[in-house]
């Protein structure tokens, strides 16, 4: 492993103060690598990663992009809560909104690494460095979450689960920015969770499970699971969460909806841990997580 | 590649100074400025002791391009003390003897202070989960929750 104390490339470096400017860059020069809080691309250049860059394009000093707001419409949703490309880890997990709206997604960004990569980081940042594992996405994926591409030539909105194509690698153009995550507002009697397994706690998951169940009365009305690290992407497990609406919750129909997740998922062994024991886990895992969730949408078992 | 000025403050004082792009922040504190309490360690933002303040908050330098840190206010293990008080982390640190080889000291002693700042009451478990970004590989924790848990209650007793 290369581990050099100066950063071994050549680059030029842009750090513009407004948006359009920031775009216009995007739109105009090639190779443009863009600098959030730095804790994943300053990495892979130092750990020797292929990472094209003739250019970097420093968004930090666009305050416009710093924010963690409640908006009535915004990518296509009413009553939505925005959070900025710029807005850190920390704030973010801390804003009175997140807690009490989004408490599985608190739960996941205060699980992510140190306090200071979180100081330094973002969620826009997690998302486009685009690890299947990434602590932020999971939660979010449950929730609903759009997010908002921008370039020069205009913007698109996209489910947060269709932006991931295969590890590292996503949809996003080389003209275009992150700018925005919206989360929809969770309807009433919606309980969420969010669990990482890891061997010491800043450690990146070996497996992760976020479940949003939306309740009516002893019945699911909506639910959506994702899971993080059994897939060359984050996983958003459509068809199981679909399989159990309008069906009534008992511990009998948890059990059935984690072993079939279990079931669909194609994990790896890497340096972490082994597919046996992810594919293992998961069900385990999956059902605390549907429990845990039902729960706080006020539901019993 | 093109050279920069930037300014930062550091420690109270301003500095001006001309970088490259791939020049990191903790090589300057270190090499431009002779700071050199701020530890080189992993390199990559997971042991923890190179970490510094910006603006309160704990940062690891060996990951910011000293270029983006244009008009920063940084505080370093440094400039902690006052004169030759030491703050109340520092001293419990010694007074806990909570220092073996002492490489991860300094950013264990700042993250520490960030600490205080976040959460001037912390509990045991608090402490442990805060300072879980920073290795020390002698494995001296145990004296070093001590010392934050003491630091914490000297702070709250000279109020």
């Amino acid at each position: 492993m290369v581990n050099t104390r100066i950063l071994d490339a050549e680059f030029g470096y842009l750090a513009p103060t407004a948006l359009d400017e920031a775009l216009d860059i995007l739109n105009s020069k090639n190779k443009v690598k863009v600098l959030a809080g730095g804790t994943d691309l300053i990495v892979h250049i130092k750990v020797g990663a292929e990472v094209e860059m003739d250019y970097m394009l420093d968004i930090k000093r666009i305050e416009e992009l710093d924010y963690v707001q409640l908006r009535e419409h915004c990518c296509d949703l009413d009553e939505v809560c925005c959070i900025g490309a710029n807005a850190k880890l920390s704030r973010i997990e801390k804003e009175a909104v997140i807690v009490e709206r989004y408490p599985a997604l608190a739960k996941a960004l205060s699980l992510m690494a140190s306090i200071s990569v979180r100081n330094m980081g973002t969620m826009a940042g997690n998302i486009c460095n685009a690890s299947p594992v990434a602590d932020s996405v999971i939660p979010a994926i449950c929730y609903g979450a759009r997010i908002k591409l921008k370039s020069a030539d205009g913007e698109r909105v996209l489910p947060l689960e269709d932006f991931f194509v295969a590890p590292g690698v996503s949809v996003i153009k080389p003209n275009e920015l992150l700018t925005n995550i919206a989360l929809p507002k969770p309807k009433p009697h919606t309980g969420a969770s969010f669990i990482k397994k890891t061997r010491v706690r800043p450690d990146v998951a070996k497996i992760s499970v976020g479940v949003v169940i939306e309740r009516d009365g002893d019945k699911v009305a909506n639910c959506r699971i994702a899971m993080g690290a059994i897939a060359a992407t984050p996983a958003y497990l459509k068809s199981i969460g679909d399989s159990i609406v309008g069906k009534t919750m008992s511990e009998q129909l948890i059990k059935e909806t984690a072993a079939a997740a279990a079931r669909t998922i194609k994990p790896i062994d890497d340096n972490r841990t082994t597919a046996e024991y992810r594919t293992a886990i998961a069900e385990i895992l999956t059902a605390d997580a549907l429990a845990e969730a039902w729960k706080n949408a006020g539901g019993e078992l | 590649m093109t050279k920069h000025e930037i300014t930062l403050k550091v420690n109270g004082k301003l500095h001006e100074l001309k970088v490259e792009p791939n020049e990191l922040l903790l090589n300057v504190l270190r090499e431009k400025l002779c700071l050199t309490g701020s530890k080189y360690g992993c390199g990559i933002a997971e042991c923890g002791a190179c970490t510094i303040l910006v603006g309160g908050k704990s940062y690891m330098s060996c990951l910011v391009p000293a270029i983006s840190a244009d008009g920063w206010d940084i505080t370093t293990v440094e400039g902690l003390a006052d004169g030759d008080k030491l703050n109340p982390v520092q001293q419990a640190f010694v007074d806990n003897s909570a220092i073996q080889c002492g490489f991860c000291v300094p950013g264990m002693v700042v993250t520490s202070t960030a600490l205080l700042l976040d959460n001037p009451a912390p509990d045991e478990e608090y402490i442990k989960d805060y300072l879980r970004g920073n290795y020390c590989r002698c494995t001296g924790y145990v004296a070093m929750v001590k010392s934050v848990m003491d630091a914490a209650a000297k702070m709250k007793c000279d109020q």
